[in-house]
């Protein structure tokens, strides 16, 4: 269970880890916004380099993006191969019925391989260097405006707050669940589809029971000590930009307007 | 079944960046029918000790032999399903473990995995369910009906089923009322009327005196002690200071009697023995 990095912080004191949640949240956002218009290799080169930069500076070992890549390795390569075997264009190095790969066929398999890598590289540096907390009051604060018409704003990030921190106490309760069912003889490994399928029944109405307590715990722990919702509440920790965020953001500005040069200046 | 640790060593995560030693070369056994108590503070490393007599873990380095099984850092998953079936580990609040429609069934899921019958199944779970002391009315309930302590003896059942010979419990008695307690040190006292090898790991130094064989200190990942309770609860108070362990409720008292001047002549066990010393205390005078 260990080795699901999805959304794990690893506590540091880089200059990453340092920056605004805000910050780090828009220049995330940025990014991936940007990407989409990534077209030609020099640019998504750049991108690359603007990542790698990023991943140094964060001081955590490449293992752990590594780590973070995995899971999502197998919807990589459907999309990669979707691209390789469904594009249409000249010229056409070998096909099959319907099938064909192309030369832009393959040119667009790995550039939708490498638009999918940074993606996801760029929100692990953000979910690895922010604690799951600050990643909710960052959304909070960057959504405030929306409370104006209507949209219940904090309720929203503190739903997000309380199911990211149920994420580790959940996959912690799975693991003991599945070793005292193991002991008693469980086996996920043998058997057809319909078995195995069978065998989760054990772990899962565990899971959902022991989630629901905790949550009527957690409602309860909530409401004894005066939690309303739809008031006003202030908070223990204040966001502020400093200079380290005002640099971060004329870097981000330095990296999209260099992009922007590239991709007009090649392309024309 | 006996069972010896050999020279163990175990880390979590081991061989990457973020590997955490938590157990260091124990090396230590567990005679065939014994009650043995393992007993240490928080985070010495019991519950992943445990772990390691049904293969859960396997030890990084060294090796435990359960009866005529070897387990190694290279035992294959395929091979501990036998071990499973001797080994039966009841787990700290076990009834987070209960799943099934109804009390019965939810026992019988054990045997079942491990290739018995149906009608075979039921017996086994009747017999386990009998066995800790729930009633026949409460098998055809739902097992999330029941109070904490029921839910707690079905889980017990559903280790028991299985009928293991070596019983492995993870405090036990946490969490029940003092009536459960006794109860359950009972059951563990007939467990070992039955043969069953029993190991089990506890704070309650009461519980500790009341049932076992040897207790097994553990500190820091490391095995400090094994001996007898007399032994172990005869050794200097500073000593139990270090390994943040209390003395029986006798012992205490014993210690307070000595603050105010009357020094017995040996740490008691229990009440019975405490009022034996002081009785003798008395009549010298």
């Amino acid at each position: 269970m260990n080795n699901i990095m999805i959304g794990r912080f690893v506590p540091g004191h880089s200059w990453v880890h340092r920056l605004d949640p805000r910050t780090k949240m828009m220049i995330t956002f940025v990014y991936i916004l940007v990407m989409l218009w990534a077209n030609n290799w020099q640019t998504y080169a750049w991108a690359t380099l603007f990542v790698i930069g990023l991943v140094r500076l964060t001081g955590q070992p490449f293992k752990l993006y590594w780590d973070g890549l995995k899971p999502i390795f197998w919807l990589i390569l459907f999309t990669v191969i979707l691209q390789l075997l469904f594009t249409p264009g000249t010229p056409v190095l070998f096909s099959i019925g319907p099938l064909r790969v192309t030369v832009p066929g393959i040119l667009n398999a790995v550039y939708v391989m490498v638009r999918f890598v940074l993606i996801i590289l760029m929100s692990t540096i953000l979910t690895l260097t922010t604690p799951p907390t600050s990643i909710a009051n960052a959304l909070e604060s960057l959504l405030s405006p929306l409370k104006k018409i209507g949209v219940p704003v904090a309720e929203l990030s503190l739903m997000l707050a309380i199911a990211l921190r149920f994420v580790p106490l959940l996959m912690d309760e799975t693991q003991k669940i599945m070793n005292a069912q193991k002991s008693r003889g469980m086996s996920f490994s043998t058997g057809g589809p319909v078995k195995r399928a069978k065998a989760i029944i054990p772990l899962l109405i565990p899971l959902f029971v022991g989630a629901l307590q905790r949550a009527l715990d957690l409602a309860n722990a909530m409401e004894v000590r005066g939690f309303k919702d739809a008031v006003q509440r202030t908070k223990y920790r204040i966001l502020s930009y400093q200079k380290i965020d005002q640099v971060a953001f004329l870097a981000l500005g330095g990296f999209v307007v260099i992009f922007l040069i590239i991709k007009t200046v090649i392309h024309g | 079944m006996a069972i010896t640790f050999e020279q163990v060593n175990f880390s979590y995560g081991a061989g990457t960046t973020l590997a955490q030693r938590v157990l260091h070369d124990i090396t230590v056994d567990m005679p065939t029918g014994k009650v043995t108590a393992i007993v240490g503070q928080t985070g010495s490393g019991k519950s992943t000790l445990i772990q390691h007599i049904n293969g859960l873990l396997k030890p990084t380095s060294g090796q435990i032999r359960i009866d005529d099984f070897e387990l190694t850092a290279s035992t294959k998953e395929k091979e501990l399903v036998n071990l499973r079936q001797k080994v039966g580990i009841v787990f700290q609040f076990p009834e987070n473990q209960l799943f099934a429609n109804t009390v019965l069934e939810d026992v019988m899921y054990a045997p079942l995995n491990f290739g018995a019958t149906k009608d075979a199944a039921k017996l086994e779970a009747a017999r386990a369910l009998n066995r800790v002391g729930v009633s026949e009315d409460l098998w055809g309930k739902s097992p999330f009906e029941l109070s904490g302590g029921q839910m707690r003896r079905v889980a017990m059942a559903g280790t028991l089923a299985s009928n293991p010979s070596v019983v492995v419990m993870d405090e036990p008695a946490a969490g029940l009322d003092p009536k459960g307690q006794t109860e359950l040190l009972s059951i563990v006292l007939e467990l070992k009327k039955l043969g069953k090898t029993i190991i089990f790991i506890s704070h309650q130094m009461d519980h500790v005196v009341a049932v076992a064989d040897q207790v097994v200190v553990m500190n820091e990942g490391r095995v400090v002690a094994k001996e007898t309770p007399r032994q172990l609860f005869n050794r200097e108070l500073s000593w139990f200071q270090t390994m943040k362990l209390d003395l029986p409720k006798a012992g205490q008292l014993a210690e307070k009697l000595k603050d105010k001047g009357v020094t017995l002549s040996r740490r008691p066990l229990d009440l019975g023995e405490l009022a034996e010393l002081i009785n003798q205390e008395v009549g010298h005078e």
